[in-house]
């Protein structure tokens, strides 16, 4: 303190208000620790609970073999195979609408009142209730077929999957600096060759990371399949049939009164924990060279 | 008016610009300029902040288009035609008028694409054809011996000077008529303004230049022709020698002494 000598900060007042500052500071520290605690400690249990209870269940079996009648053993290899189906499928669907829209309110119609009509549409799609489009599926293709199919089930979750990918396709493109493409445009290049060859390389990463978020998002997805895709006991990949899933099985296993059920419901579900964690951590990987430059 | 002052029997003029007036909105921020931009000659527009300089320039090739409620009045001939026509092939226009902005735009592809990438788009050529036309655009730029051992690496990983390079050689790639450079130094350091200056010493041999600099020495040092403008006019247009000597308005006078600006 010596040397501060005679400047203003060595008044009693200063040192006063710069106490208080300090104290405020070190309570509010405090509280943000405990509040991010909080947050992750449930995280955190909910890991641990996944891994005690799943974990013994994880065996090759569970690759291997269907869903079992009760009271027998088997795996979820029909409810695997049909989640990476639908998923794939609605992924498949979703992610060209998705980037075909985005383009076009990021470098077509970035001043159109079009834009922003969409964007608002968008962004309720993006935030309604899953169980919503489930309905919604049902209504348009489950009841005019007469029969669930992995094929409604894979249009609901593509109806997912479109607002995540719009909705980053945009935001990405708008973080391609105008000069890149006025830069494009001085070479004479047409808007189409520029976003096809500039202004998609400049935002891949992050257009795949939102892709990689869209499938992350959907795989957990249990309301939209229940009233499409419904369930399947055994094996099947034929797209008009109701096909099993992970998160129905789950919904349908861990709600049962038999023990092998449950203990399957278990097991896909740390399945799924690890696969979408995968999915997210490989999207953060896919984005931090970007980033961090 | 202010043609006159230069013996316009002398150069023929590569773009005419007659009674131009820019709005953005309805704001006006171009009134009726009347300049000709000399075959093969450096001409350098300066003046404060705001005074329209890179405005002028960007209606040049048309670069406004980019952008909702900006609009163009007046003329500007290029070779005769008038480019501000409605019925003009925006694509086609900036292929023979190329520019150079303020801060380096290379394109996130190798340094070989990024010069190939223009040329690709109206020509049909072989591999070793394109390889000749790189080097030639890079070496044009003063930049194929630092980079031609790593043609291949991405163009972002050059530094500021050399980014700008590369973007002058993919300009001069695509074998334009005229240059455009909007302050294509501010963002660089003396050693590669310098070399940039030299540059564009070197491309009037092929090239008409219009340049906008914050930057009086560099005008001086680059120029031909200098066009002073202030708050949206065209203030003086005449040699550079003469305006940076014995200026004929007192405004510009004022500006180029460091009394304003």
């Amino acid at each position: 303190m010596a040397s501060l000598g005679n400047s203003a900060v060595s008044t009693p007042t200063a040192q006063a208000l710069y106490r208080k500052r300090r104290r405020s500071n070190g309570i509010l520290l405090t509280l943000s620790f405990a509040a991010t605690i909080f947050g992750l400690l449930w995280l955190a249990l909910i890991l641990i609970a996944l891994f005690y209870q799943g974990f013994s269940g994880l065996s090759l079996s569970i690759f291997t073999e269907m869903t079992p009648p009760p009271g027998e053993a088997g795996g979820l290899l029909n409810a695997i195979v049909g989640s990476l189906i639908m998923t794939i499928a609605g992924v498949a669907i979703g992610t060209p609408i998705g980037i075909l829209a985005g383009t076009y309110m990021a470098e077509y119609g970035r001043h159109n009142q079009l834009t922003n009509i969409v964007r608002f549409i968008n962004d309720i799609l993006l935030a309604a209730p899953s169980i919503v489009i489930g309905l919604f599926v049902y209504e348009v293709v489950v009841a005019p077929m007469g029969h669930f199919s992995a094929l409604a089930g894979s249009l609901a979750l593509a109806i997912l999957v479109i607002p995540v990918v719009v909705r980053t396709t945009e935001d990405m493109l708008n973080l391609v600096p105008n000069t890149l493409r006025e830069a494009s445009a001085a070479l004479g290049l047409p808007r189409a060759v520029m976003i096809r060859q500039v202004a998609y390389r400049a935002a891949l990463s992050g257009i795949v990371t939102g892709v990689l978020l869209a499938i992350a998002r959907v795989s957990g997805e249990t309301a939209p399949l229940l009233f499409t895709a419904l369930n399947n006991q055994f094996w099947s990949v034929d797209p008009n049939a109701p096909m099993s899933s992970l998160p129905v099985t789950i919904f349908q296993f861990a709600l049962s009164p038999y023990p092998e059920w449950q203990k399957l419901a278990w097991s896909g579900a740390l399945l799924i924990t690890i696969a979408v964690l995968a999915l997210n951590i490989i999207a953060r990987t896919f984005l931090s060279p970007r980033t961090s430059k | 008016m202010m043609q006159s002052a230069v013996a316009p029997n002398a150069l023929p003029e590569k773009i005419s610009i007659k009674n131009l007036k820019f709005f953005y909105g309805d704001s006006l921020a171009l009134k009726s300029i009347n300049l000709p931009l000399y075959e093969k000659k450096v001409t350098a527009f300066i003046g404060p902040s705001g005074c329209g300089k890179s405005t002028l320039l960007r209606v040049l090739n048309r670069m406004y288009d980019l952008y909702p409620r900006q609009r163009a009045e007046g003329e500007v001939l290029f070779d005769g035609g008038n480019i501000l026509n409605p019925g003009q092939d925006l694509n086609l226009l900036r292929a023979r008028i190329g520019m150079v902005f303020q801060k380096p735009t290379p394109f996130p592809m190798s340094i070989y694409d990024n010069i190939a990438f223009g040329i690709r788009l109206y020509e049909n050529i072989s591999r070793a054809e394109m390889d000749a036309r790189v080097e030639a655009a890079l070496t044009r730029a003063a930049l194929w011996n630092e980079v031609k051992d790593k043609l291949s690496s991405s163009g972002l990983s050059l530094s500021g000077g050399q980014q700008q390079r590369l973007c002058i050689a993919r300009s001069i790639a695509v074998r334009p008529e005229v240059v455009l450079f909007d302050e294509p130094c501010s963002a660089l350091d003396p050693i590669s303004t310098a070399k940039i200056e030299e540059l564009i010493d070197e491309l009037t041999a092929d090239y008409t230049i219009a340049i906008v600099t914050h930057n009086m020495q560099q005008a001086a040092r680059v120029s031909d022709y200098t066009a002073f403008m202030y708050l949206g006019e065209l203030i003086e247009f005449d040699e550079t020698s003469k305006i940076f000597t014995a200026p004929s308005d007192k405004r510009t006078q004022d500006y180029i002494t460091g009394r304003f600006g």
